[in-house]
């Protein structure tokens, strides 16, 4: 089937690339997005990210289970959050240089866990395959064919989207994020609620961190995440603080790597490095376009965000 | 903790809640010193005292935000432990907060959920708030965002967000100071009702005539110990106020005569469309304040006060330069600093984050406003030592108590950081002082203090005017009142030839002259209804 010359499946490979390119990018996004919604900064994504990505295929090799390696993957995130979320908001440490000297540490130890796994090879995680569904021709692949990791995302978007605007829970997260000081006074948990909000946060980017171990390329490399957590970061920016737009920006960020990557191989004469920056450049303009269409009064980020709370009683 | 036994010196049935010798120290410094209260279901229990005298410390005690060092609280004989506000809430204890304890991004109805029960609906709680809306006059839009609404209209939702938690006892921190005399009178009118249903309130106020008016006990603070306990239907504001602070309060001189200087403050035809959506258009506003007056503006929060002060102050250019002339000069298309080298000087209603960087020193506050007109820099380089010593000026001349020689604004008491602020413009001598809400919150002492000065620099021949929503203090110290409604300007009349009453109407939207003749004729509660419309 063919539409002006170009296969319609040619097209669905090309979605599936990137798809499979934003996966990674929307789950540790959503899951920073929560901590940064309850008023915490976590720039240790890139840290907790690579370490899931080591302990997840290592549990994975040695388990055979991808389930596992996905598990263990999201255990380690969460492991590194909970040192970060120690330091942060129980110790009240600044968030910016500790989220930093997270991202050092778990790259040093992601090499520790992985060192005696790089060169190994397993086969990646199992896709979706549904007799008579899969098949079909255009969108089959895309809709019924992704592997478990996509399908998680996306359900993860509606969960965050669901879970902060229509739950008690949810409101309250977003309330401590916006004015600790008042949320205190009210008697809400402002502590508890942001040490939760961090280990979801890492937690989340441990398992984007497996994805690419265990899906997107089924080995693990040292430093492999080639700071995908900090596209991550730039992400719940520019989706401002939504995660339906954090699923939009993680697919536009996605398409051009794609498309970078497609535009390479083609030889269009640009030099490979400018190509290879084109998804940051993309990032960068479209967070400009964003704060140049910034509301009256109020502020799109929570109001608390990166601020340190420490109660007195 | 020590335990400690509740001493029987109850007369009369068991207090609702008590509070027995509770101390609470922060480090060296011990807010409350041994002190005793009780509160009898049906009685508003009125806590009195000067800024710093403990009465935040122990009402946080009571709301189960902070833990006293020793002493215990009762609830029916009982003692029991407040560890957080929700044990608070669960004995029937609500707070309506002075410094507002709401989120700004979120809605009206989102900052009431939060301290709801769980399992409520979203729509079953818009209704309940639009019920107690109606049922007590608290109009308010459950969809908007709090950073879109006055102070006014911020502090109906802490009330309805007390309210609707049916409690057993109310602790109400200055919960006048920023309404109407319409909207004070409501609210009295609310706070009866809860007392004759059988609830207590404990009721914090600086103004005394309030307290005599609605409380039938009062127990005084000074220095973190209960000073004294009365009828304060049996005093007299000034002899409470004196219990209060220790010394007789100064009575404010009165404006004498006619000011007869200088045109120097001249807004002609001044109209600007809204800033936001919620915003108030101003409306040909015109004006002149003579050199040696003082002007004051009434008017129900929102009514276009904050956008009349940023046009005034610079921080909203007028469209044309001559609708704001400052001494003679056309000035409506000049920045801040401009203005303050021309002599003006402004205060603005927000102590915290407007008036001051809380975060900041005193004396780096000073800078913020004075660098173009005290010399406090040469050649782009700050002098520190000159700053400083204008922190000091400031704190000597207005009284400004506060810890450490130069600490940050945000550490001092709503009270003396604005004695601060006023100081620091005071001092610069301008020629023109634009003041919106010159003593929110301020107890009774530092606001005879502000105000004294505001007088004393009039007199000294500058123009003040002075934005209020306390209609006592406009009568007490300015010599013409003009109202603004809705982004219009009233003509100024002469504070002595006006009532309260006749400025309610006006606040409300209604000419008095109109109306004597109408069917609202002598019918002061219709001055707050309009208000609300828009």
């Amino acid at each position: 089937m063919t539409i002006h010359g170009v296969s319609l499946d040619i097209v669905q490979m090309v979605l599936i690339t990137i798809v499979a390119a934003a996966t990674p990018l929307m789950i540790a996004a959503l899951g920073e997005l929560v901590a940064e919604r309850a008023g915490v900064l976590n720039l240790g994504v890139e840290g907790m990210m690579v370490l899931g990505a080591a302990a997840g295929f290592a549990v994975a090799v040695e388990t055979g289970s991808t389930l596992l390696g996905a598990l263990a993957g999201a255990g380690a995130g969460l492991a590194l959050s909970a040192l970060f979320g120690l330091l942060t908001v129980v110790l009240s440490a600044n968030q910016v240089a500790s989220g930093l000297a997270m991202t050092i540490l778990g790259l040093g130890l992601s090499g520790l866990v992985g060192a005696s796994y790089v060169g190994l090879k397993r086969d990646p995680a199992p896709h979706l395959s549904v007799p008579g569904l899969t098949d079909l021709p255009g969108l089959g692949g895309l809709l019924f064919g992704q592997d478990g990791f996509v399908y998680f995302a996306f359900a993860l978007a509606a969960g965050v989207w669901w879970f902060l605007w229509r739950t008690r829970a949810g409101l309250i997260l977003r309330a401590i994020g916006d004015d600790h000081t008042a949320t205190h006074a009210l008697g809400l948990q402002v502590r508890k609620v942001r040490v939760l909000a961090v280990l979801f946060g890492g937690a989340c980017a441990g398992l984007a961190g497996a994805y690419l171990s265990l899906s997107y390329t089924s080995f693990w490399a040292p430093a492999m995440t080639a700071g995908r957590g900090w596209i991550a970061l730039a992400l719940v920016v520019f989706a401002s603080w939504n995660p339906l737009r954090a699923v939009a920006g993680a697919l536009l960020f996605g398409g051009a790597t794609v498309l970078q990557l497609n535009a390479q191989a083609a030889g269009l004469g640009l030099p490979g490095q400018l190509l290879s920056a084109l998804p940051y450049l993309a990032t960068i303009l479209a967070l400009v376009l964003l704060s140049l269409g910034r509301r009256q009064g109020g502020s799109l980020a929570p109001a608390a965000l990166g601020r340190v709370f420490t109660p007195h009683r | 903790m020590v335990p400690v036994v509740p001493p029987v010196r109850t007369e009369g049935p068991t207090p609702l809640f008590g509070a027995y010798g509770i101390v609470k120290r922060f480090g060296a410094f011990t807010a409350n010193d041994g002190i005793d209260l009780e509160i009898r279901a049906g009685e508003i229990h009125a806590l009195l005292g000067e800024n710093g005298a403990g009465k935040s410390t122990l009402m946080k005690i009571l709301y189960g935000l902070l833990e006293p060092t020793e002493g215990v609280v009762t609830h029916r004989g009982d003692v029991v432990r407040l560890a957080h506000p929700e044990a608070a809430r669960a004995l029937g204890i609500g707070m309506v907060f002075q410094h507002f304890s709401l989120c700004e991004n979120l809605t009206v109805a989102e900052n009431i959920a939060l301290v709801m029960p769980k399992g409520l609906s979203g729509r079953t709680l818009k209704a309940r708030i639009a019920e107690v809306g109606s049922t007590y006059g608290l109009h308010l839009d459950p969809d908007r965002p709090v950073w879109s609404l006055s102070a006014g209209e911020r502090q109906r939702i802490e009330i309805i967000r007390c309210l609707l938690q049916n409690p057993k006892l109310v602790i109400l921190d200055e919960p006048t100071s920023v309404l109407t005399p319409g909207e004070a009178e409501l609210l009295f009118t609310v706070l009866e009702r809860l007392r004759d249903e059988g609830r207590a309130l404990l009721y914090i106020s600086h103004r005394l005539d309030e307290v005599r008016r609605l409380c039938a006990r009062a127990t005084i603070l000074r220095g973190g110990r209960v000073v004294w306990a009365c009828d304060p239907r049996a005093e007299t504001a000034r002899s409470l106020a004196a219990m209060m602070v220790g010394v007789q309060v100064r009575e404010v001189k009165p404006p004498s005569g006619v000011a007869t200087g200088p045109e120097r403050l001249v807004l002609s035809g001044l109209t600007l469309p809204a800033p936001g959506l919620h915003g108030t258009a101003l409306d040909g506003v015109s004006l002149s304040v003579r050199g040696g007056e003082i002007v004051g503006l009434a008017g129900i929060a929102g009514n276009g006060q904050a956008e009349l002060f940023d046009a005034l102050s610079g921080e909203t250019l007028a469209p044309e330069a001559g609708m704001v002339r400052f001494d003679g000069v056309a000035s409506g298309r000049l920045g801040i600093t401009a203005r303050r080298r021309g002599g003006a000087g402004f205060v603005p209603e927000e102590r915290n984050g407007h008036g001051a960087a809380p975060t900041l020193s005193l004396s780096d506050n000073a800078i913020l406003s004075r660098h173009a007109t005290a010399g406090l820099s040469r050649f782009g380089v700050l002098r520190r030592a000159a700053a400083k010593a204008l922190a000091r000026d400031v704190i000597a001349a207005f009284d400004v108590r506060k810890a450490g020689p130069d600490p940050a604004a945000g550490t001092l008491s709503g009270g003396n950081l604005q004695k601060y602020l006023m100081g620091r413009e005071i001092l610069a001598e301008p020629g023109i002082l634009v003041v919106n809400q010159p003593t929110w919150g301020v107890d009774a002492l530092a606001a005879a203090h502000i105000r004294q000065a505001l007088l004393d620099l009039a007199s000294r021949g500058a123009a003040v005017l002075v934005i209020s929503q306390d209609l006592d203090e406009l009568f007490e110290i300015a010599g013409r009142i003009a109202v603004l409604h809705d982004g219009t300007l009233s003509s100024p009349v002469p504070a002595a030839e006006t009532t309260r009453e006749a400025l309610g109407l006006r606040m409300g939207g209604a000419n008095p002259a109109e109306a004597a003749e109408g069917p609202v004729a002598g019918a002061p509660d219709h001055a707050r209804e309009p208000a609300h419309a828009h």
